[in-house]
């Protein structure tokens, strides 16, 4: 019954952390029981380095039904009905085996919202990669993007929108994040508790096997190294997916919720079984007996430990009453998943795992310390010794470009390429495709009831997700606080009010205490502008580790931002410009906007140093305040906010939405044309729109600069830039087919 | 009397809320029907809407066709009713031999979900009926398997026959002879890889679709009495 230290290790547990477990339980773990414990006190599934720093967020707010700490987030959206939301990331399994790492990590998060009773309505994927001239990172950016489509697309839930980046400080490691929201009665929520001693856990969907065990502990919890032996080995941590499987499983789970049959429920997720039984008795404040033989598997001699961490796809564990268990079985047998009563309610707290109802008892631990006991650390942090360095090194200083336009062509990427491959319009709800500021969507699902009548305006909601790791290397509080608020303008952009944000904050290896500061830094970040904004963070993901070859990334955090439309009367306008319009930015007085951190600075110079811009939180309230209302209005014929790559990106963008060009004035130099400032957007506007526009923004304490006109097909900025709009056009949509094939 | 509806569900399905929800808004009565029955029950008209049945394993609609409904579909569809595959559905049809042709791979390997151009090619199709040929819809696509083809002799009896009912205007997937939708001989199956219940609502960007799903409702409503005997 000892446990020697190379067990431990080798499971991915400290000595300290097993020393602690034995104390707990009063005597040496045996080999399965030292396994639960590697799973669930891992950093992916414990949070331990950042749980101490993510209780700085705020979490609550008049429409949060659910909070932090649950499957998913759950905000109501009026009308009886309710959106949930969650954010993962699966970088590692997708720098290994990029199709698979993709693919499972789309199906996880749609276990995590119907787990909540919500009908999956909508996928995004922010994604980052290596430089577009590396081999491997084209060879990963494509796979992934072919592992999204092709479980995404299959498994029948729009993928809506998202980001694509590629930069040299991903190589090695990407960053696939992926986000879902799905939409439920709010009188049909259910959580992730086992409750009633007596009550059976139903084991559904796939069969148990031998793939992705120790994902969680081996893959999510450590960083990349040099040697390509060692990664390579890594592959078969990495899942593999089956999208007809959890299509199934989706329309099972959500007939026994609608039924009323199910007392909880929860996905098998990372640390599968383990995790899901333990997780559902300690929320429950119950316990439970679990019969290892009982577990349907797909190949022959299973270790218990490798049934009880395998993290094979595509499963849920039902709690019912057994008078339910029979309609249970029925219900999964029309749709073909398959289902085994693997787990009994107890008391007392204990998940004991039996080798047999009547057998063996292989482990007895107390559920809830897999859970709340799991460690806690206050790893050091400090701020990196070149911050100031970097600060001060301005890159307004470098020369000026010779030919301003060029630059700016070389910064347009068209996403097309990648969103093309996404089924975006299933459900008849995608009103706003990828492609604009945010994705605006209906909010109707079927099942789902809806408050409004055949003609009238339907509710929508609008979701963007936002990533800057320009911003947060210069400086990670500031930079978050600006991810925050761009995210949030992006929604206001298409019309709605910005209520809720989902995190995914993907970092490098903490126990380096630079990379702590930088977590620490960027979660004060986005505390500061989440309280201003008004923006409870309803839930979050933890992605640490994320380094290769004794590099860590840039801090990337990711936020995604929920937006609500009550009266949907027509489409947004969109990024374009329309011919005859007057062009008018609207930002806060005295906007000075700045090249640090700006993708020109970036990626045109390879310039990396500098300070952002300011940003001014009661400024940016009142623009998002003020922006859905005119959005509403139907006067303007486009609106794009300005961000990456300044205005004259933003500029082009427009010019390229409306297939029509622009004579402007304003920006007097590369700074201002590139300079990148929070709290800008364009507006296109029709002349006889324009004056009442201008008193809207003025009593919204916010400047209004005329630019110019659009008309005519070239972009023309002052004495900077005069580019023909088709070629602007052709430079943005080329650059990832050229680079990704067909 | 309203037109009823038939849309088949097979398991990995996934546009049938979306082509009840089109069918609806039209005023047809659409109803669900499992692929595991063997009777259509009372209904006018059938659709086999997108998705992929049974995971597309093998090969779209390569396991489908063997659904139980798929005899009941085939003795609906002998019997002149109006029978439309969209999509994955389409794939189905040509698998069961109710339409000739198969849908391979896009030809530039990707899967495709855009908005296109489409020219109505004949109005003596269930899905056309009473449209204007050269009319031109905006309608999305959404598939990888898109790609039409059949052999040149094939080819020629559709061409001859008046049997090709949608052409792309600007050809996204390859397929022979830009050819979006087909019909068998009678005109009263029709395969189509476009999605009309996706432009369906101007707030989605078009509302042409419904031209083809009034078409078919009109098709549909062909076959009711009411219809067939004169108006009192």
């Amino acid at each position: 019954m000892t446990a020697d230290a190379s067990l431990h290790r080798a499971l991915g547990l400290t000595d300290d952390e097993a020393a602690a477990i034995e104390r707990l339980l009063g005597r040496a773990p045996n080999h399965l029981e030292l396994a639960l414990y590697a799973v669930m006190w891992s950093e992916h599934c414990s949070y331990k380095s950042s749980r101490l720093h993510l209780r700085r967020l705020p979490t609550e707010g008049p429409a949060v039904l659910v909070g932090p700490g649950e499957n998913a987030g759950v905000v109501d959206a009026g009308g009886g009905v309710a959106v949930a939301l969650r954010i993962e990331s699966h970088n590692h399994p997708s720098a290994i085996e990029p199709y698979q790492g993709a693919a499972t990590g789309v199906g996880g998060i749609l276990r995590d919202i119907f787990t909540m009773g919500a009908r999956p309505i909508a996928l995004m994927d922010p994604l980052r990669f290596g430089s577009l001239d590396d081999d491997r990172s084209r060879w990963i950016a494509g796979g992934v993007v072919a592992g999204i489509a092709g479980y995404g697309n299959a498994v029948g839930v729009p993928t809506v929108g998202g980001e694509v980046v590629f930069d040299d400080t991903y190589t090695g490691n990407p960053l696939v994040n992926v986000l879902c929201a799905g939409l439920l009665p709010k009188d049909r929520l259910v959580l992730g508790r086992a409750t009633g001693v007596g009550n059976l856990a139903v084991l559904l969907g796939s069969s148990t096997g031998r793939d992705g065990i120790g994902g969680v502990s081996v893959l999510a919890s450590a960083g990349f190294t040099d040697d390509a032996a060692a990664e390579e080995a890594k592959r078969p941590n990495v899942q593999v997916g089956d999208p007809f499987e959890e299509k199934r499983l989706i329309e099972a789970c959500l007939q026994l919720l609608d039924e009323g049959l199910v007392v909880g429920i929860q996905d098998l997720g990372g640390a599968g079984l383990a995790c899901a039984t333990s997780e559902t008795a300690s929320r429950g404040g119950v316990g439970m007996d679990v019969d290892v033989t009982a577990v349907h598997r797909r190949e022959p001699g299973m270790e218990a430990w490798e049934v009880m961490t395998s993290e094979s796809q595509e499963r849920m564990l039902a709690i019912v009453t057994p008078e339910h268990l029979d309609r249970v079985l029925e219900v999964c047998a029309r749709w073909e998943v398959r289902a085994s009563t693997v787990g009994r309610v107890t008391d007392g707290g204990q998940l004991r795992i039996l080798d047999g109802w009547d057998g063996e008892v292989l482990a007895d631990v107390p559920a809830a310390t897999l859970h709340e006991d799991a460690p806690l650390y206050d790893r050091p942090r400090r701020r990196p010794a070149d911050f100031e360095q970097r600060a001060g090194d301005d890159p307004a200083r470098l020369a000026p470009p010779e030919d301003p336009g060029k630059d700016l062509a070389a910064l347009l990427i068209d996403p097309a390429w990648v969103y093309r491959q996404y089924d975006h319009q299933l459900f008849l709800n995608t009103v706003e495709a990828p492609g604009g500021d945010a994705a605006l969507l209906r909010l109707a699902a079927p099942g789902v009831p809806s408050d409004r009548g055949p003609g009238e305006p339907p509710r929508a909601m609008a979701l963007s997700s936002d990533g800057n790791g320009y911003w947060c290397a210069l400086d990670p509080r500031a930079g978050t606080a600006l991810v925050v608020a761009e995210s949030a303008l992006n929604v206001a952009c298409v019309g709605a009010r910005p209520v809720a944000v989902v995190n995914c904050l993907n970092f490098g290896n903490p126990e380096h205490p630079e990379v702590m500061w930088q977590l620490s830094e960027a979660i004060d970040g986005m505390s500061e502008a989440c309280r201003a904004l008004g923006l409870p963070v309803v839930g979050g993901n933890v992605s640490l580790y994320n380094e290769s070859r004794g590099h860590d990334i840039d801090p990337t955090p990711v936020v995604a931002t929920l937006g609500l439309v009550d009266e949907l009367h027509r489409r947004p306008p969109g990024v374009r410009l329309a011919a005859g319009d007057r062009v008018l930015l609207v930002q806060p007085p005295g906007t000075r906007p700045s090249l640090g951190g700006s993708q020109w600075a970036v990626r045109v110079r390879g310039h990396r140093n500098g300070r952002l811009a300011p940003l001014d939180l009661a400024a940016h309230r009142r623009l998002l305040e003020l922006l859905p209302g005119l959005v509403a209005g139907g006067t303007l014929s486009g609106v794009h906010d300005v961000s990456g790559g300044g205005l004259g990106a933003a500029l082009a963008e427009m010019a390229v939405g409306g297939g029509v060009g622009a004579r402007v004035t304003g920006p007097a130099d590369h700074v201002e044309l590139f300079g990148e400032a929070p709290t800008r957007v364009l507006l296109s506007v029709p002349p006889a729109a324009v004056a009442a526009v201008r008193e809207a923004v003025a009593g919204a304490g916010l400047d209004v600069v005329e630019l110019g006109e659009a008309g005519g097909d070239r972009l023309v900025v002052g004495e900077l830039v005069d580019e023909a709009v088709a070629d602007l056009d052709a430079a943005g949509r080329d650059v990832l087919p050229g680079a990704l094939g067909a | 009397m309203t037109a009823r509806v038939g849309v088949v569900l097979f398991p990995g399905t996934n546009c049938e809320h979306d082509v009840l929800a089109a069918v609806d808004r039209l005023g047809g009565d659409a109803r669900l029907v499992w692929h595991g029955d063997a009777h259509l029950g009372d209904v006018d008209a059938v659709v086999l809407p997108g998705g992929f049945a049974h995971g597309d394993y093998l090969r779209p609609g390569a396991i489908a066709r063997f659904s139980p409904v798929m005899g009941a579909v085939e003795a609906f569809a002998r019997d002149g009713g109006p029978v439309v595959g969209i999509c994955n559905g389409f794939q189905v049809l040509t698998e069961a031999h109710l339409l000739p042709g198969a849908l391979q791979k896009n030809r530039g390997l990707t899967f495709l979900c855009q908005t296109v151009e489409l020219e109505v090619v004949t109005d003596r199709s269930a899905l056309t009926r009473g449209v204007a040929p050269g009319t031109r819809l905006r309608i999305p696509i959404n598939h990888f398997e898109g790609n039409y083809t059949c052999d040149p002799a094939t080819l020629a009896e559709l061409v001859d026959g008046d049997r090709v009912v949608l052409r792309y205007t600007d050809n996204p997937n390859g397929s022979v002879g830009d050819i979006a939708g087909v019909s068998n001989e009678a005109g009263n199956v029709v395969g189509l890889m476009p999605h009309p219940e996706r432009a369906s609502d101007p707030l989605l960007g078009s509302d042409d679709g419904l031209v083809l799903l009034r078409a078919l409702l009109a098709s549909a409503g062909a076959r009711l009495p009411a219809a067939t005997s004169a108006a009192p």
